[in-house]
């Protein structure tokens, strides 16, 4: 974490495509902010990521040489449309409560004979976890103004939702943080990030309901379960295992915070 | 870390305030233990509660009688300065202070960590970027005063916040190993010389 001016300069640093790094005379950040803008101008910067994910879907691949096509994420098999603003949810078939992309996994493996440990072994941004991410980025601007709609009157979902407020509340490992040392008050920011109160609907919304999210300042894009896992990195605590039942846990917990707001996804982020 | 042995209290009973049931809570820690993995220098045993850290998970604070016990017992852990002596270099402070690397799994070792001060408090008047989920130390040394007592007060707060707040979010930068004694000295210069920015108007 920087002063904002040099976060400004490495912003636009990597922005200006072109632009060597540590590029910071003025002549170069005007090129960056021009740039930036334009950027901006032609849109979410996921929209690329997107339409990589809107070709996986519907690209032959894996064993069975299949597509997702047939992909079930609730809404019946291949509809897209307000599908993931209405997860996680609890899927009879696998007996599970499933987010996005644990569900997306099961389609993979099912659909296409992809084993669910390539997603979950490989690095972030690498491998079937980037092909993960570009599929997430697809599925979810199909949802974007759609509202948050988690079906909590279901008995495991309940269960999940209150296993999630113990995980947000539980605190450990060497600095004694949990997730409301960080979002757990109104107004706080860690330098000058602002923390969204995600203990609220008007928090969680913001938060939950703009992910997923393309961050500006490294030019990702990053998956809700990409989010969650740098949480509990810098909460200093052990590594969360990909679509463990914490992490899918934690996102029904914000999801029934959000329930009946409106989101934004891809979001764009710092 | 030294504090493993305490590993074996997350067996203890609830506390009595605890909103989910036992059977929940139960789950609850079985979920717990089969999503985490170690990585790097965070091992899994990082997921294991301490006695107070388990206290202080609820929405609402603990009962009173229990915040004083905790706070008696984080007390005993605070070691002053064998050699008497508080204050090192304020320079090398304010570096520590604006560091907030240090113990997670993509750090390299777990013995050079920042303080990450600024991640949560104001502390000079030049350094615009700073958090505040801690209240300002601006003019920390004019605020507090430099009697024995604010000294002894402060040492004690950064080697271990607890004792002061049982559920303060403020790390226990010395009981929980985060910073060596000397780095302690550092930030303590930070915090009292009259020639830290700190202490500038
Ligand atoms: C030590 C601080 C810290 C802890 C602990 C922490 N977070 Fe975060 N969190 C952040 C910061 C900082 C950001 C904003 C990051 C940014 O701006 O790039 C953030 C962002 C988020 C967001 C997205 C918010 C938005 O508006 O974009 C969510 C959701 C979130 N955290 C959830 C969690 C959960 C759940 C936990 C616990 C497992 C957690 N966080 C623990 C610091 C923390
Ligand atoms: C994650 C947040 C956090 C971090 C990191 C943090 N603090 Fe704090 N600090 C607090 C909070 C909150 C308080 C208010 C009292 C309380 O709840 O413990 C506090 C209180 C204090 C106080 C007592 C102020 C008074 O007037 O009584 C001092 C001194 C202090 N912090 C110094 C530091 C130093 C030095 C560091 C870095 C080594 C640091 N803090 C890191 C959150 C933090």
């Amino acid at each position: 974490m920087e002063n904002p001016q040099k976060k400004l300069a490495c912003l636009l640093a990597v922005l200006a495509v072109s632009a060597p790094l540590g590029a910071q005379t003025s002549d170069k950040l005007m090129e960056g902010i021009n740039e930036y803008r334009e950027a901006l101008a032609d849109g979410n910067p996921s929209e690329l990521v997107a339409a990589e994910g809107e070709e996986l879907w519907k690209l032959k691949r894996g064993p069975k040489n299949a597509t997702l096509e047939k992909c079930d994420l609730g809404l019946g098999p291949g509809v897209i449309k307000g599908a993931s603003a209405q997860m996680p949810r609890f899927f009879k078939d696998t007996g599970k409560v499933q987010d996005l992309e644990t569900r997306l996994m099961t389609c993979m493996e099912t659909l296409q004979g992809i084993d669910p440990k390539e997603v979950v072994n490989a690095r972030w941004l690498k491998g079937e976890k980037e092909k993960m991410a570009a599929l997430v980025a697809y599925i979810v601007t199909e949802s974007n103004g759609h509202k948050v709609k988690v079906d909590l009157n279901n008995p495991a979902m309940k269960k999940m939702y209150d296993m999630g407020k113990l995980a947000f509340y539980y605190r450990t490992g060497p600095m004694d943080f949990s997730c409301a040392t960080c979002h757990g008050d109104q107004g706080k920011r860690i330098r000058m990030q602002e923390l969204p109160d995600l203990r609220t609907h008007e928090g969680a919304i913001a938060g939950w309901g703009s992910w997923p999210a393309y961050r500006v300042s490294n030019g990702q894009f990053w998956t809700m379960q990409h989010r969650l896992n740098d949480c509990y990195r810098q909460q200093r605590t052990a590594e969360p295992i990909y679509g463990s039942d914490v992490t899918i846990a934690l996102s029904v917990y914000l999801a029934g915070k959000a329930n009946g707001g409106k989101v934004v996804t891809p979001g764009i982020k710092r | 870390m030294k504090k493993i042995s305490t590993l074996a209290v997350l067996l203890l009973a609830l506390p009595s305030a605890w909103a989910a049931g036992e059977d929940t809570y139960a789950e609850f820690k079985a979920m717990m233990d089969r999503s985490f993995k170690t990585t790097g220098i965070a091992p899994k045993h990082r997921m294991y509660q301490l006695d107070f850290q388990k206290a202080c998970s609820q929405e609402e604070q603990p009962a009173k009688a229990e915040i004083a016990r905790i706070e008696a017992e984080q007390m005993k852990t605070i070691r002053y300065p064998a050699d008497g002596k508080y204050f090192g270099d304020w320079k090398q402070g304010e570096k520590i202070a604006l560091s907030g690397r240090g113990l997670t799994w993509t750090d390299k070792t777990p013995h050079d960590n920042g303080g990450g001060c600024y991640n949560c408090h104001q502390m000079s008047r030049h350094e615009v970027s700073y958090g505040t989920i801690g209240p300002s130390l601006l003019e920390y040394a004019t605020v507090r005063g430099t009697n024995e007592e604010s000294i002894k007060y402060t040492w004690g707060k950064i080697y271990n916040a607890k004792a002061f707040n049982a559920c303060s979010n403020m790390p226990r930068n010395g009981d929980a190993e985060i910073l060596t004694e000397q780095q302690m000295k550092h930030l303590m210069a930070f915090l009292f010389d009259p020639a830290s920015p700190v202490n500038k108007k």
